[in-house]
This record gives C-alpha cells, sequence and structure tokens, in this order.
C-alpha cells in the first residue's frame, strides 16, 4: 500500500514541474493567441541560467536566490523578444508567431551550445533537500515533497493574481475578448508584453527548479515542449486549473502505466489528448472558442485563377526547372528532387490550412504512411515501383480517411492538436511494432527501379509528379469543391445556412491533403532508399508548418516558394555552415520580421497596395488588403 | 494571381543557378590528395561528436605528417546529419557526387548508420562505420561495403554478462531507453546471462522514452519488483535523473549494478560526486591506462587540444587512423580493393593491435571494464581491465546464419 501511495506522490512532484512550464505557455495563448513554440527553449534558459548563477552564489540563500533570479533574468529576454519581434507581427496571418518563435527556438539551442559547451552540466542539489523521508519502507525525496507543495502553491497565487487584481480581470477579459478589451480603451502593447513576461517567467522558474533533478543540456526545450502544449489542451486553452488537473493527470497516468505497461511513456500522453478531446472537443476546462469578430482579410482580396500569361509563365518556369540535368551535377539533381518532394508536401498542408482553414500539427503522419506504404509494397510484397507509388499513396488515405473523420469535428488549436495526437500514435507504432516496421532500425533498400534510378530520371519523374499536384490542388481551389471549403472557411454559420454539409466538406479536404502529402512521402521514401520513423516525426511535421507559413498562408500557392526556400535553405545551411540552427532561426527571424504576411503574401500584399507597381501588369482592382484591421 | 507566378520563376531560377555553380565549382579535384568523406551528428550531439572531432583532426595530422597515404595528402570532408537518417543520405550523396570522396566513414546513431550503410551498398562504396552499436549493421543488416569500428552491442553486452555472472545476485530488473538499442543491448544480455546462469530470475524491466525518463516513478517501479541486481543501459541526461532519483531513494543500496557505457568520460564525467559507486560499467579510463600505445596518443591528444580525451575521441582518431591503414594498403581508391584490403588488416590503435574480421567486417576495437568510483568529488573507473575484442565477437557460425549472403 506505501508503495502506491509513494508512486502517487511521484507522480505529483512530476505533475508540479509540468504544471509550471504548461500554466506560463496556457496564458501566453489565452490572452494573445500566440502558440509560443520558444516556451521550451525559455525552460531551458532558466535552467542554464539558474546553474551557472547556482554555481557563483552559495549557501541556501544563494542558491534560491540564483533559481529566482534566473527566472527574473529569462523573463526579461521574454519582454526584449516580445517589444523586439513579436509585436511586429500581431496583425500576421493566425500561427504566423508561431514561425517566429520556431526560428528563436533554433537559435536558442545553438547559442546555448556556445555559451554553455556541449556536455551534460550537473546542477547543485538543492540546500537541505538532498535527503528523502521514510514512508513505511518506502523514500520520499524532500525535494518532491517541496515541488508538490510548490505545485498547488503556484495555482494558488495565480488565481489570487487573476482573481484579485485589476490586472488580473483585464488579463482575463482578454482572454475571453480581447477585440472588447482593446475597444474598451486598455493599453493592449503593455497587457500583451506583462502576459508574456509573466508565461516566460514560469517556464523559466520550472527550468531552474530542474537543476537539482537533472542534468542541464541542450535538448531540454524540445523534450518539454510539446508535452507542454499537450497539457494545455487537454486542460484547456487558458485555463490555469485546468492546466494543474491535465498535469497532474497526465502524470498519475504515467507513474501508474509504468507499472502495467513499461512501454507506455513514449505514446501515453498523446493517448490520453486523443481520447479527452475526442469526448470533449475543448479541453476538460475550456469553453468553446468566440466567433471571429473581423472579416477575414482574404475576403477583401478574392483569389483569382491564373491568367493565360501567368499560365505562360508557369509552363516556363517549369521548362527551365526540366533544363536542370543538362547543366547541374549529380548532387544538385538530387537535391532538386528532394525540394520537388517537399512542394507536394508543403502545398498539401497548404491546400487544408489556407483553403480549408484547417492547421494541422500533425501532417507528417500522412507522408510517413506514404512512405511505409511503399516500403511494404517494395518489401513484404516486392510489387515493381509503379504499382509501389501508385498504391503507396493509399495507406495515407485510409490514415486521413480514419484520423481526418475525428479531427474535423473540432476547430482551431484543438484541431491541431488532435492531428498532432493521431501523427504521435502512427509515430509510435512505427517505432514499436518492431516485426512489421523494424522500429527505429526502419526499413532498407527501398531503391528505385533501374528505368528512373539515375539522378536525372528521378528528378524528372520528382519534378513532373510535382507539376501535376501542384496543378491538380490549385483547379481544386477554384472549382465548386474549393469555393464550398472556403466557404466553411470564412463562416461556417452561413456556409451551413445555404446548404453546404460543412464537416463532409473540411473531411474530404483533409483527405486529399493527406493523399498528397502521402504521396511526397512514397517518392521520399524512393530517393533516400530507406524509411525511418521519423518520416512521420513531430520535426517534419513542424518543417511543413514552416514552409507553408513562410510562403504565406493567405496566399493560392504560397507554400510553393515556402518549401523551396525553406528547405534549400536547410540544405545548403547543414552542409556548410558549423552554426546551421543559429542562422537558419536568425534567418527565419529576419524574414518574418521583412515579410509579416510570408514571402509571397507579402508581395502579394506590396503589389496590391501598389508600391511596386512595376510588377503590375493589367491587374484590373487594386484592391485594399488591410480592410481587416 | 500571375504575380506570385513570376515570382516564382524567379526563386526557381535563381535557385536552380545556385545549385548549378556549386555543383561545378565544387567538382576540382586534386591528384595529389585524397579525400574522404565523414558524416556525423555534429549539431545534434555535441557531447559526443565534439571530442570525435578533435580524435579524427589530430589523426589526419598525424598521417599528413607521416607522408600521407603513399605519398598523395589526406583529406577529410566532415558533414552533419542534424540526428536525421534522412539528411544524412543527402550528405552522403554530397560527399560522393560533388566531393568524390573514396569512403564514407562516420556515424554516430545506429538508424542513421544503417541508413547510410544501405546508401554504401546501393551506391557501390566503401563505408567505415564508426559508433552505431546496432548488431544489425555487421550482421542481420550487414553487406560487403559496410564495416565497423566500435565494439558492437553484442560485444558489450557479451563483456558485461562475463562479470554479471559471477555476481551471487539471482533477481535481475532491467532499465533501458526504449528504441532499438536498448531493446537489443538487454536481450542479449539477458540471453547470454541466462545461458551461464540458468538460476537467474529476471523480475522487472522499465523502458522509458529516450532523453524523456520520469525518473522517479521508474526508479519506484524498479525498486517494487525487489531486485537483488539492476541492469542498467540509460545514458546521457536520462543516466544522470535515473542516478539522482536512485542515489536520493536508495535504489542502489545494498544491489549489484551492471550498466553499459556508464563508464565512458562522456556519460560519467556529468555525474561529478553523485556517481554511484560499485556499478560494474564498460568505458573509457584514460586516466588509468598503462600502455605505450596509449601514452603516445594520450600526449598528442593533450598537447594538442590541452584537454583530456572521451572515447569518442579515441574512436574519432581510430576511424581515421584505419581509413588511412586500408587505403595505403589498397594502394588504390577502388571500391573492390579497398574492401580486399580492409577484410583482415592488422594496425595499432590506443587500446592495441586491432583487426578488422573478414566474416562480417567488425573491428576487433574492445572496451575496459571495471568498477564506478568517486575521487576527488569526480566519477571515475577503477580496477579496470582491457577487454580485448577478439575475444567476444559473435561466433562464426551465428555470423554465416544471420548476415546475408553477398
Amino acid at each position: 500500500m506505501s508503495f502506491y501511495v509513494v508512486q502517487f506522490l511521484s507522480g505529483l512532484a512530476s505533475a508540479a514541474a509540468l504544471f509550471l512550464v504548461a500554466s506560463g505557455l496556457s496564458i501566453i495563448f489565452g490572452v494573445t493567441r500566440i502558440v509560443n513554440f520558444a516556451h521550451g527553449a525559455f525552460y531551458m534558459l532558466g535552467a542554464y541560467v539558474a546553474f551557472s548563477l547556482t554555481e557563483r552564489l552559495s549557501g541556501t540563500l544563494g542558491f534560491w536566490g540564483g533559481i529566482v533570479l534566473a527566472a527574473v533574468v529569462v523573463a526579461l529576454i521574454g519582454v526584449l523578444v516580445e517589444m523586439l519581434l513579436l509585436r511586429r507581427i500581431y496583425r500576421s496571418p493566425e500561427l504566423f508567431q508561431l514561425l517566429a518563435t520556431f526560428g528563436l527556438t533554433l537559435m536558442v539551442e545553438d547559442l546555448a551550445v556556445l555559451i554553455w559547451g556541449p556536455d551534460d552540466l550537473l546542477g547543485r542539489r538543492a540546500p537541505g533537500l538532498r535527503g528523502a523521508f521514510d514512508f513505511f519502507g518506502q523514500a520520499i525525496p524532500t525535494y518532491d515533497v517541496l515541488l508538490m507543495v510548490l505545485g498547488p502553491v503556484v495555482l494558488g497565487a495565480l488565481w489570487l493574481l487573476f482573481h484579485r487584481t485589476r490586472w488580473g480581470v483585464l488579463v482575463r477579459a482578454a482572454t475571453q475578448d480581447r477585440d472588447m478589451v482593446a475597444a474598451l480603451g486598455v493599453n493592449q502593447k503593455w497587457l500583451f508584453t506583462s502576459v508574456f513576461a509573466l508565461g516566460v517567467f514560469l517556464a523559466a522558474l520550472g527550468g531552474a527548479l530542474q537543476i537539482p533533478r537533472d542534468a542541464v543540456n541542450h535538448t531540454m526545450d524540445l523534450r518539454i515542449i510539446v508535452d507542454v502544449f499537450v497539457v494545455v489542451v487537454i486542460g484547456g486553452l487558458g485555463s490555469i486549473t485546468g492546466a494543474f488537473v491535465a498535469a497532474v493527470l497526465v502524470s498519475e497516468l504515467n507513474a501508474f502505466g509504468i507499472l502495467i505497461f513499461p512501454k507506455i511513456s513514449i505514446i501515453l500522453v498523446f493517448l490520453v489528448m486523443a481520447a479527452v478531446l475526442i469526448v470533449r472537443p475543448w479541453g476538460l476546462f475550456g469553453k468553446p472558442e468566440a466567433a471571429a469578430r473581423q472579416t477575414p482579410g482574404l475576403a477583401v482580396q478574392p483569389w483569382r485563377p491564373l491568367s493565360t500569361q501567368a499560365r505562360l509563365a508557369f509552363i516556363g518556369v517549369l521548362v527551365l526547372a526540366a533544363a536542370l540535368p543538362l547543366l547541374g551535377s549529380n548532387y544538385a539533381l538530387i537535391v532538386g528532387a528532394e525540394i520537388a518532394i517537399f512542394v507536394i508536401f508543403a502545398v498539401s498542408l497548404h491546400f487544408m490550412m489556407s483553403v480549408g482553414g484547417m492547421a494541422s500539427f500533425g501532417h507528417a503522419a500522412y507522408f510517413g504512411l506514404g512512405a511505409y506504404g511503399v516500403a511494404f509494397l517494395a518489401k513484404l510484397a516486392g510489387l515493381p515501383m509503379i504499382a509501389c507509388l501508385l498504391l503507396g499513396p493509399l495507406l495515407g488515405l485510409f490514415g486521413a480517411i480514419i484520423f481526418g473523420w475525428f479531427s474535423v469535428q473540432l476547430s482551431g488549436v484543438y484541431f491541431a492538436m488532435l492531428t498532432l495526437a493521431f501523427a504521435q500514435i502512427v509515430w509510435s507504432i512505427a517505432f514499436q511494432w518492431v516485426d512489421v516496421t523494424g522500429g527505429d532500425n526502419g526499413i532498407l533498400g527501398v531503391w528505385p527501379a533501374a528505368l528512373v534510378a539515375t539522378p536525372a530520371r528521378f528528378y524528372w519523374l520528382s519534378l513532373a509528379i510535382t507539376a501535376l499536384s501542384v496543378v491538380v490542388l490549385r483547379v481544386l481551389v477554384f472549382s465548386p469543391f474549393g469555393y464550398a471549403l472556403r466557404a466553411t472557411r470564412d463562416s461556417g454559420l452561413r456556409s451551413e445556412a445555404v446548404g453546404i454539409n460543412s464537416k463532409r466538406i473540411q473531411w474530404t479536404a483533409f483527405v486529399i491533403a493527406g493523399t498528397f502529402a502521402a504521396l511526397a512521402g512514397a517518392l521520399f521514401a524512393y530517393l533516400k532508399g530507406s524509411v525511418f520513423p521519423d518520416n512521420a516525426g513531430i520535426a517534419l511535421s513542424v518543417d511543413s508548418l514552416v514552409m507553408v507559413l513562410l510562403g504565406g498562408v493567405e496566399t493560392v500557392s504560397g507554400a510553393v516558394v515556402g518549401a523551396i526556400v525553406y528547405k534549400a535553405l536547410s540544405i545548403w545551411l547543414v552542409s556548410y555552415t558549423e552554426l546551421s540552427k543559429l542562422v537558419m532561426g536568425g534567418v527565419i527571424v529576419l524574414l518574418v520580421v521583412m515579410f509579416p504576411k510570408g514571402i509571397v503574401g507579402t508581395f502579394d500584399s506590396l503589389i496590391e497596395s501598389g508600391k511596386l507597381s512595376f510588377l503590375k501588369r493589367g491587374s484590373s482592382r487594386a484592391t485594399q488588403t488591410e480592410g481587416a484591421e | 494571381m500571375r504575380r506570385q507566378s513570376g515570382l516564382l520563376g524567379i526563386v526557381l531560377a535563381g535557385l536552380a543557378a545556385a545549385a548549378m555553380t556549386t555543383g561545378a565549382t565544387r567538382a576540382a579535384f586534386a591528384q595529389d590528395e585524397i579525400k574522404i568523406g565523414e558524416i556525423n551528428s555534429y549539431s545534434a550531439l555535441p557531447s559526443f561528436t565534439e571530442p570525435y572531432r578533435k580524435g579524427w583532426q589530430l589523426a589526419v595530422e598525424e598521417v599528413n605528417a607521416a607522408g600521407g597515404i603513399n605519398g598523395k595528402k589526406l583529406v577529410v570532408v566532415s558533414k552533419d546529419d542534424g540526428g536525421k537518417p534522412a539528411d544524412a543520405v543527402t550528405a552522403a550523396n554530397e560527399l560522393v557526387s560533388s566531393e568524390k570522396v573514396v569512403m564514407l566513414t562516420g556515424t554516430f546513431f545506429s538508424h542513421i548508420g544503417l541508413a547510410v550503410s544501405d546508401f554504401a551498398k546501393q551506391k557501390k562504396v566503401f563505408f567505415l562505420a564508426a559508433e552505431p552499436l546496432t548488431d544489425a549493421i555487421t550482421m542481420s543488416k550487414g553487406n560487403r561495403y559496410t564495416f565497423r569500428l566500435r565494439p558492437s552491442n553484442y560485444m558489450q553486452a557479451a563483456m558485461l554478462a562475463d562479470e554479471a555472472a559471477k555476481l551471487p545476485a539471482k533477481r535481475w530488473a532491467t532499465v533501458a531507453p526504449n528504441y532499438e538499442y536498448g531493446q537489443s543491448a538487454v536481450a542479449v544480455f539477458k540471453e547470454l546471462l541466462s545461458k551461464k546462469r540458468p538460476d537467474i530470475q529476471w523480475v522487472g524491466e522499465q523502458w522509458p522514452p529516450q532523453g524523456k525518463i520520469d525518473a522517479g516513478p521508474v526508479v519506484q517501479a524498479l525498486a517494487a519488483t525487489n531486485p537483488e541486481a539492476i541492469l542498467n543501459v540509460e545514458f546521457g541526461p536520462d543516466l544522470v535523473k535515473f542516478v539522482r532519483e536512485g542515489n536520493t531513494r536508495g535504489l542502489f543500496k545494498g544491489k549489484s549494478v551492471v550498466s553499459f557505457l556508464t563508464g565512458e568520460p562522456e556519460y560519467l564525467d556529468p555525474l561529478k560526486d553523485e556517481t554511484p559507486t560499485g556499478w560494474i560499467v564498460t568505458g573509457y579510463p584514460w586516466y588509468d591506462i598503462k600502455s605505450a600505445d596509449h601514452d603516445k596518443f594520450l600526449k598528442a591528444y593533450q598537447a594538442k587540444y590541452k584537454d583530456y580525451p572521451r572515447l569518442g575521441s579515441v574512436v574519432g582518431y581510430e576511424v581515421i587512423k584505419s581509413a588511412a591503414a586500408i587505403l595505403a594498403k589498397a594502394n588504390s581508391t577502388d571500391t573492390d580493393k579497398l574492401i580486399a584490403a580492409a577484410e583482415g588488416i592488422k594496425l595499432g590503435s590506443p587500446f592495441g593491435e586491432i583487426t578488422f574480421r573478414k566474416s562480417d567486417h567488425q573491428a576487433t576495437l574492445g572496451a575496459y571494464v571495471g568498477k564506478t568510483a568517486v575521487k576527488d568529488g569526480k566519477g571515475v573507473m577503477v580496477d579496470s581491465v582491457y577487454r580485448d575484442g577478439k575475444d567476444f565477437l559473435p561466433s562464426e557460425e551465428d555470423v554465416a546464419k544471420e548476415r546475408p549472403k553477398d
């Protein structure tokens, strides 16, 4: 019996650490609607700064002073980030801030190694809290007791802050309806800055408190960020109590789950999230999001199909690209094929995000399913390449049919997180089902047929499929189906009123996008010759989001440019620089500031508003894009 | 929307031009040098790969100071794979098609090593894997183009199982990261130990995800199975968390612990004064090795870098020394001749003479087995003995059974 009590308490201590970080994320999202990908980076910085401070300060006061001071220092860094970077892009399309914080995360990872070195660092133990209590023969570490107490204390303090101060009232009001708060004359700038600072403070404090338990290292950020998102979503966005309950739920299920299924940890949080979201679409304590009040910017500048000249230009570009084998080296062709494949992948997500208004955080699931589909057919069934390329993506199609049906019942960030959960389930099946998938050692030897084995031929094949995919998806955008899809995106109520079955339309779009992603994955398997669980991993899902956002969400085919720029840049940087993440992150942050609507989106608005009139040939209407604000 | 496609054209054309020029300028190929391509997870795993890089840079310097490879200068072109197999294949493509390297070396993670070895097989390139531990790379997924330097999972397990069999403990529990490396380490160790000691019971196992151990509950769960001995395969930050929780909760008191790789400075040094004592580990006690071969390496390394070597340094150093020896023996850059030269080649190493076995292309580089202790607030290995890899290789029958015929 005492064992179960201690196991429960161990779970509570883990929950406290998770809650601190999650509460910060929840507050930031609630008020500013920023999906703060850099939250893990702030957590890690908190640990690193606390390590440096506690090494220098001595005694009990020095230790705890160092922990708090570290959180304050990192919160100040957060303030700088908010004022210098995020303030510039609050008016950007939805989720665009994710791109900026993703760039920051990349930079912080390399900077941490530069400043603190590559070795894992062992932080000090808390003075006087090294040992453990004896509880009927079971040990309870004293530091765990401190954490167990700290969790509810922070929860209580936040409750008081939000319910007993004017600032807290404003924050709660902004969480519910920030346009109304702005209309009432509250200075939003400083409200956002202070909320961001508080959120970052909590993340850094969570990190700093880990140093007596953990080894400080440069992977701490990614280790926690996804789990924290999951906790926030299970609890309900913007709900602090929800975050607390979710943290306890997840930690306890893990603590007891491993007693029965020792391998459960790898997927547990995602299973819990999927289950919660299917039953409660807004999380445990969340409320439905109020319908967006502002007119979508898109409605003001309607999309138009390409003119004849533009089509000719497109064909010209295609011919140019097809001429690459005459000039480029084999390596250039291999990179070209990889970029082409990522164009398909990005365009498929773009179709879902910009046309369907459904941002997926787990698009790699279908890419991975396509790749595994090909690998199974080629290795287990021994089918020829053509058959594999045609049939392999069907696995992605089936996946999209099942996962899509559940996902389209939700919207916004909840939709995104459910897709993430499904992607993680796919990933963990690929990872765990060693007999079939080979586990993390993957499936080897998936090489293309002799007919297209040369780099030039494979490049042409990829380019042809890419061009075809882009054209098909564009045709769909301007088809009656595309109009119906855009209607569900712009106004769910009105589209239902005119007789559109919005869920079915969205589901269809989800399946189309998933199938094209699977096609990209199928080609990718042949390009690389092997398939690994990575092909369905979070990193790849994030890459696809970054490509779409970089190109511009509010465009018809911006993802094409986003994919080319991002993929070419990352291949080049990894090959030619030592600090590829630092440079890549810096470039992304710069691009975000320079192109606050994405690369293509920003050029579009500049042309529309007449600032780049020399590029404008024969456009009949100059419409105002900023009408939304 | 034509504006968009115009822009797209500019971007595409610019990109194509950039790709072409890089392809053209890098094709320059000097007759009096030999290029080796090297790939590793530099950005994903700096704590291991930084010392590794220093090791191979030292080796390149030594090889060239001694006259290069039959008079030609040895050049190593190094690429980062970012910890992703797909990026490693891109890098391998670049090294082979643009840099015109004569062989590939490196890699750390098992799945990346496998991806590159499959690439090597497909493109018929010589590949000398440095770090990946998975048995598959020389056994079930082995191929004639791939060789491996470090003692494999099987070999490390065999070394540890020898020691474990001497312990009185009968009830064993295991904790390992939940991926191929952890799974196969536990499986092989269990099999070998149970063979030697049929009286042993396996009472519990824990499989926390790699990098994300929730150490408190894991330690409690292990303790609940009441084992007399524990096999640990955790490493890196997970090991630190596991050890800290285990120490605080008294998990290791009165129990024997056998642990993979924990004696390597990369993993032992971060534990500082919290290093648990008396664990039986494989590792690299650089401070405690008395041999002329190692002294020479240690002096050269410390003189160049003002730092002590980690195991990664030895592996990096030896991988380039091996590559150079193979190239010199083959006196050719032809892949078939390189393979012929590498099979059975004998050469020196900081740990003494090694050879690459013909049947499975595994090197006989060994490891040190000893016990952990704390000295002056630092974790060290004591009573270490070198276990020569040649005594722990998988049997020729197993190789013949598992390894695909070429």
